[in-house]
């Protein structure tokens, strides 16, 4: 059931993509079941609670997946499928990289990397304060953890005892090829974060490590995953990280996902 | 200025639950009370300006009113693209107080001077910036407007003016009107301006707020010859006068700190005659302006 549905979802970005001549895809497919499990499993968040003091926080740092984050509101109805539809186009609500003032359910505008981690740091720490149990889930990518400020983040998460925020890595390793994050895992633990390993595309995985975590310390979930997962062409495939299908392509990919 | 800013500010985190002092390891002496007293309110986050201001955007997405306070260059020029994105572009309710203004620290050199700022700061849009010339006037400037939910800059100066005025965030004040050079003196330019224009017949327009600018206070004198006094890199002001009416023609002189790295040390004195913006070389500029 959720494979069909993750892969309608997926049907439906390569739609709006292909309709728009924009968008960054892999990245999308990257992280569509991570972002898939956030929106349907413990987290508090749905249509109802979007506006509501009580939802827990979804920041999508890496702005550049807003392919998969928008066809997951669509599915949860937060926006219409004919807004997905529109995806970048001039009056769209939509664009490359989702701004909060235009989308319901969008918690930061992001886009600029290294951004959404040192934000999500702040609803952290604003939700101490005011005492409220609010979660924060922010996802971030490999090669966005390059940026000083991811690191600057995991001193501050790990100083101020933030176990009210879960920073989910996408490890699909596009970074690699321009510097390696090896042993990853030791250099969060050491930066005093409680972290997790798991494959990123294993729903009963990322839901685990969603409802588990240390007292006391951030929670930073290594999701391991491909990226352009679903779609064979695509898959580690750098030439697909900022591509469109051709009409031929579309019908092809549609076919795969059926 | 300081020592005002930590009054003005204490009271404030005393006062108001919703307000988060973020310090970047400097000022901390000055705020160990607050801190002690509101530990989850008051931080000496650390040197790491970019995440703080992203941080503070967090903490008003959450429903907080930060304050973040450093030096100058390291809070504007250094984490210029969270200041662009998190505060401007998401138009959050985030206080920026800089201290060490222009050249304040002479003797430390160019990468802890900023007379940039306000220039950068000026382009983007929904970024409010005012520039006190008293300590009063800060006490004024930032408790009306601390809480007005847009990001918003206060340049802290260590030098001030000899007095306060009533100052009012958004307006100019029209201190006195006489003959057919208007003068309009930017924050702690001021006293330096009414020293040099010493029994000359001049208008002066006092100005705190660079932005959103108080274009209808000098429309009236816009027939007359403007000179603009500011202690940073010259221009924001003008520009602000002629994005509000980009056909006009009009007599603008505008004197600031010139576009140049100041590589000489010694005091603020010192930096400000070598480049012409002490009251001696102001008074020969006006005299010239009136002569024209």
């Amino acid at each position: 059931m959720s494979k069909k549905r993750i892969n309608d979802i997926k049907i439906n970005m390569l739609k709006a993509s292909y309709a728009a001549g924009e968008g960054h895809l892999a990245s999308s497919l990257s992280v569509t079941d991570i972002l898939f499990v956030l929106y349907n499993s413990s987290v508090k968040i749905s249509l109802d609670l979007i506006d509501s003091n009580d939802r827990d926080f979804i920041i999508l740092s890496k702005g550049h997946a807003s392919l998969a984050h928008a066809a997951i509101l669509a599915d949860k109805k937060i926006i219409t499928k004919g807004q997905l539809i529109s995806f970048c186009s001039h009056n769209s609500i939509l664009g490359g990289h989702l701004d909060r003032d235009k989308v319901p359910g969008v918690e930061a505008s992001t886009g600029s990397l290294g951004h959404g981690i040192s934000m999500s740091i702040g609803i952290a720490i604003g939700a101490k304060i005011q005492k409220k149990p609010n979660k924060i889930f922010v996802l971030v990518g490999d090669g966005e953890s390059n940026e000083g400020t991811f690191w600057e983040s995991m001193l501050l998460g790990a100083q101020h005892n933030l176990d009210n925020l879960y920073c989910i890595i996408d490890y699909n390793r596009s970074n690699d090829r321009a510097i390696k994050l090896d042993s990853f895992e030791d250099k969060l633990s050491a930066f005093g974060w409680d972290v997790e390993v798991i494959d990123g595309h294993s729903h009963i995985e990322i839901a685990t490590a969603l409802m588990k975590n240390s007292p006391g310390k951030p929670k930073a979930i290594i999701a391991n995953t491909i990226k352009g997962f679903g779609i064979k062409e695509m898959e580690n495939n750098p030439a697909w990280h900022h591509k469109v299908p051709s009409s031929d392509e579309l019908i092809s990919m549609i076919d795969e996902l059926s | 200025m300081r020592k005002q800013f930590v009054e003005t500010v204490s009271k404030i985190i005393e006062d108001d639950e919703k307000a988060v002092l973020l310090l970047g390891d400097i000022g901390v002496y000055g705020f160990r009370d607050v801190i002690s007293r509101f530990p989850d309110r008051a931080y000496n986050i650390g040197i790491l300006e970019q995440s703080t201001i992203s941080l503070s955007a967090g903490l008003s997405l959450f429903g907080l009113v930060p304050i973040v306070h450093t030096i100058a260059p390291f809070i504007v020029e250094r984490s210029l693209e969270q200041i662009k994105v998190d505060l401007c572009y998401q138009n959050l309710g985030v206080n920026l107080v800089s201290i060490g203004a222009s050249y304040d620290y002479a003797g430390l050199g160019c990468t802890h001077h900023c007379p940039a700022d306000v220039s950068i700061l000026n382009e983007i849009p929904n970024m409010q910036i005012v520039v006190p010339g008293h300590p009063k006037e800060f006490d004024q400037l930032f408790t009306q407007n601390y809480n007005n939910k847009s990001p918003t800059y206060f340049r802290l100066s260590e030098s001030s003016n000899n007095k306060p005025y009533d100052t009012e965030f958004g307006c100019n004040i029209i201190l006195q009107e006489k003959g057919d050079v208007v003068i309009l003196a930017i924050g702690p330019m001021l006293s330096i301006v009414l020293d040099a224009a010493y029994e000359l017949d001049v208008t002066i327009i006092y100005c705190t707020t660079i932005k959103p600018f108080d274009f209808l206070s000098i429309k009236p004198f816009l027939n007359k010859k403007i000179l603009i006094i500011e202690p940073y890199y010259s221009g924001p002001i003008l520009l602000n006068i002629l994005r509000e009416n980009n056909n006009l023609v009009g007599d603008f002189t505008s004197i600031g700190v010139p576009n140049k790295f100041i590589n000489k040390y010694g005091s603020k004195d010192d930096i400000d005659q070598m480049i012409g913006l002490d009251s001696r070389s102001i008074r020969k500029k006006i005299i010239e302006k009136i002569n024209e």
